[in-house]
């Protein structure tokens, strides 16, 4: 299914008719324009490549230039959502943020924020040792396996290490409001990455229940 | 896209909800809260009088919370002063204290609970 790429703006909260507080990320989405349409015949599968975000030719490799001249301009970043029914669209098109209507269920795709290595109480949520009373055991991982039998450390088991800077997804989020004009959506909850960072919004994939 | 932006579409978002007629309310100031309340299909607007014991939060998000005792329990009450459920708010007097957050007066019953009323400065 056809989505957007945007950036993430920040979080704040609006007031549903009922008066109740709900709160929204606000997310830049779009404009993106149609830089390739990628068919059956030519590439063996369907998918539309979208762009985003002004760029600059010294930024641009030449390759880039001339892969961008078709869609006529300059575009930041790139991005293929594959999806049937590719036909309907032309290179150049410009692609707002009134593909998505206010009520519609989202997924929201983005880099979470990093948190470099992480013990695991943070990186798993396990439990704590006790502070005091002579413990030593305060936030160590604890036994990571028996012992002789079967004598080494199963594969994958849960360790310390590098926690966060990865792609995520939060599926099933409620769009609140969509300003066309200004290509600004409002989407209940919060979504991954800081602000500024760069998110995909594509229609729910699993929705239903 | 920067920092700079974004903010200022937020800060749009937040202003068009935003009340402009709100009175400066004060911890420790006594207050009467009409909020509409819908009640089997009407709605009607209830008032809830107490003291201002914290103010949080900035732009939409702010809050108020109200205490009172009522037959003999305490009651705290948090309302966003921002909501749209809130008809007005009435600041009936204006007191005296200390501190920002009065969590002190939890403690306290009756007379001890008294606010000194704010002397009004005389504009010459």
């Amino acid at each position: 299914m056809l989505g957007l790429i945007g950036r993430k703006l920040g979080m704040t909260q609006v007031f549903d008719p009922q008066g109740q507080v709900v709160p929204v990320s606000v997310i830049q989405a779009g404009p993106c324009t149609v830089t390739q349409i990628k068919t059956m015949a030519s590439e063996g599968y369907n998918a539309l490549q979208i762009g985003f975000g002004d760029s600059k030719t010294k930024h641009l490799t030449k390759g880039q230039q001339g892969h961008l001249e078709k869609a006529g301009k300059l575009l930041r970043t790139l991005r293929e959502f594959r999806f049937e029914g590719v036909e309907g669209y032309q290179i150049g098109q410009e692609l707002k943020a009134d593909l998505f209507t206010e009520g519609q269920l989202v997924d929201v795709i983005g880099t979470s924020i990093g948190k470099g290595f992480a013990g695991m109480m943070k990186r798993h949520h396990s439990g704590r040792g006790p502070m005091a009373h002579g413990s030593k055991f305060h936030r160590h991982p604890g036994s990571i396996g028996a012992g002789t039998t079967p004598g080494r450390v199963y594969k994958g088991a849960s360790m310390p290490g590098h926690l966060g800077n990865e792609r995520t997804t939060v599926r099933r989020l409620q769009v609140i409001r969509v300003d066309v004009e200004k290509n600004v959506m409002l989407i209940k909850g919060a979504i991954p990455g800081a602000e500024g960072g760069l998110i995909l919004i594509r229609p729910a994939v699993k929705v239903g229940k | 896209m920067n920092r700079v932006i974004g903010s200022e579409i937020i800060r749009e978002i937040e202003l068009s909800q935003m009340k402009s007629n709100l009175p400066a309310i004060h911890p420790g100031d006594t207050v009467k809260v009409f909020a509409k309340i819908i009640e089997g299909g009407k709605e009607r607007i209830q008032a809830y009088e107490g003291t201002v014991i914290k103010r949080r939060g900035s732009g939409v998000g702010e809050t108020i919370t109200v205490r009172r005792t009522f037959q003999g329990v305490g009651v705290e009450r948090t309302f966003p002063l921002h909501s749209p459920r809130i008809d007005r708010i009435d600041v009936m007097r204006e007191g005296d204290v200390r501190r920002a957050k009065l969590y002190y007066l939890r403690e306290r019953q009756g007379k001890a609970t008294r606010i000194k009323e704010k002397e009004r400065r005389v504009v010459k």
